[in-house]
């Protein structure tokens, strides 16, 4: 049993990714891969593990896949199915040691602009790593019925529009990647705080961490795909440092360093002196090295906020959001005064921040930080009553504490 | 795999439809785009429609039809044509969709049902 549950975790987007990128049917290859473990299961114990098993697994999934396209060919498009077939004949036979990996092309389907962007992250953690719905519908804050059919329903797309599984061309290309890299980072994302970093459980960052290295070695002349991998990397790096023992929300000024993973830090670094020698900046990479030198400051001591404000205005050019102007506006007061800060909040659009509780959060601390009690007061009241984390809840209130006494 | 390519025009643009000058922008933008999917062999059908005013919608109702003036859906943005097209997938048929001279108001792609002729 060991090695069936081996291959298929290692493996489970790469044989779906070949089972699925003839016919563009992403949920009969998921199918016909479930039926062949489930074979596996029954004889593998028997006969023995095959000396490539996922060539076996391969076999018995496409025999499968033909069956269906048997079945269903009478009644639907004959001429398609029989083309499939063909190509499935024709294909690298079980005796072939080397599957090509076509997973690259999996995260381009998964990521098409004619894919919700809602569904993009979800469809690939499943498809790509093989999670199940439910896993994936904790972290995205929906049922796990709701997440289900909303994943049917884009594989149904997938298949029913020609959604081809192919690595786009140059035009293309940088458009489409950064579809990728979103909906990777958005997977990363679930489960979070965006602005405060705060982990609020049932995340899937290691699995996300887990799409980032895949998509960098497929891709590793691409800077953002190491600077994506290299992002992730340094804020899941804090990750045990981000809660006091009680559970309280600690900010990165007073986490304590000790707690932060070492190696982590180190691949981080890597990755993004990695991504920087390949000479195509990018927002990730920015993002990376807003990270990088926060740490850099904790660690060595000596914030250069300069440096980072520099960075931030790099960003806002790069990537125009809402999040990236509040984060801004921070950086600017640290180096320049809360009033260059609050000058910068008051440019963005009320209308755009109004329910944003990190907007509110910034602009209270900001305010305190002016000598505008009053103001910060009231700031802080409508932050609070944003929060959606308690443990963040907890913070502000706490903060708002500190005007009074 | 076929597509059907649906057109969508402006009120404005379904107006000066009807002065069909040959040397006309809108026309000779259409001519060009015509020519040119056709010679490329993926064109299976298709026509041109005449403007929503010309349409009349029939719905039944308990037995009874009742016939109306109009296209079926009231809005600024009306078919004014449609290619059935055979191209590999889905990428092709959306850089067919995006040359029409009608795109800045929208070209929707649709895979159509397998035939059951």
């Amino acid at each position: 049993m060991q090695p069936v549950e081996q291959a298929v975790r290692m493996s489970f987007g790469r044989l779906v990714a070949i089972l699925a990128s003839r016919g563009r049917d992403i949920a009969a290859a998921e199918d016909a891969l479930a039926d062949a473990v489930l074979a596996a299961l029954e004889r593998w114990p028997e006969s023995g593990v095959p000396a490539a098993p996922e060539a076996w697994l391969v076999a018995v999934a496409r025999r499968r896949l033909t069956d269906r396209f048997r079945k269903t060919a009478a009644d639907a498009a004959l001429e398609q199915s029989l083309a499939i077939l063909s190509d499935l004949a024709a294909a690298d036979g079980p005796e072939s040691p080397h599957f090509p990996d076509e997973r690259l092309q999996l995260m381009f389907v998964c990521a098409h602009p004619a894919i919700d962007p809602g569904i993009r992250a979800p469809l690939m953690l499943q498809t790509v790593l093989g999670l199940d719905a439910a896993r994936i519908a904790g972290a995205f804050l929906v049922s796990a019925p709701t997440m289900g059919q909303r994943l049917v329903r884009a594989k149904a797309k997938i298949r029913d529009a020609g959604i081809p599984f192919i690595v786009p061309e140059p035009p293309d290309l940088p458009e489409r990647l950064a579809s990728v890299l979103e909906a990777i980072y958005a997977a990363y994302g679930s489960g979070w705080d965006e602005f405060e970093g705060i982990d609020a459980g049932g995340g899937l960052a290691g699995e996300a961490i887990w799409l980032g290295r895949v998509l960098a070695s497929l891709m590793p002349a691409d800077a953002e795909a190491h600077g994506l991998l290299a992002l992730m990397l340094y804020c899941e790096a804090r990750r045990r440092a981000r809660r006091d023992a009680k559970g309280h929300y600690v900010p990165l000024s007073d986490q304590d360093t000790t707690l932060w993973s070492q190696p982590m830090l180190r691949e981080a670094e890597a990755r993004l002196r990695q991504a920087a020698a390949l000479g195509a900046p990018g927002r990730f990479q920015i993002e990376a090295a807003i990270q990088s030198a926060h740490a850099g400051a904790r660690l060595v001591g000596a914030p250069d906020a300069h440096v980072i404000a520099r960075l931030h205005e790099r960003l806002w050019q790069l990537a125009p959001r809402v999040g990236v102007a509040v984060a801004r506006a921070v950086a600017v007061a640290d180096a320049e005064g809360p009033e260059a800060g609050l000058s910068l909040l008051d440019e963005i659009d009320p209308g755009r921040v109004a329910a944003y509780q990190p907007f509110h959060a910034a602009r209270a601390a900001l305010l305190r930080r002016a000598g505008r009690g009053d103001e910060a007061l009231a700031a802080y009241a409508t932050a609070i009553a944003l929060a959606t984390d308690p443990a963040v809840g907890a913070y502000l209130e706490q903060q708002r504490r500190l005007i009074l006494s | 795999m076929q597509y059907a390519i649906m057109f969508y025009e402006t009120e404005k643009n379904f107006e000066t439809r009807d002065h069909r000058e040959d040397d006309s922008e809108y026309w000779g933008a259409w001519r060009a785009y015509i020519d040119e999917i056709v010679a490329s062999g993926v064109v299976r059908g298709g026509a041109g429609l005449h403007a929503p005013q010309a349409a009349t919608t029939v719905r039944l109702k308990d037995g009874q039809r009742h016939v109306q003036d109009g296209p079926f859906a009231a809005a600024k943005e009306q078919l004014g044509g449609f290619f059935l097209i055979e191209v590999p997938d889905l990428d092709a048929a959306l850089s067919w969709a995006a040359k029409a001279p009608c795109a800045p108001t929208g070209v929707e792609v649709r895979p159509t049902l397998p035939s059951q002729m």
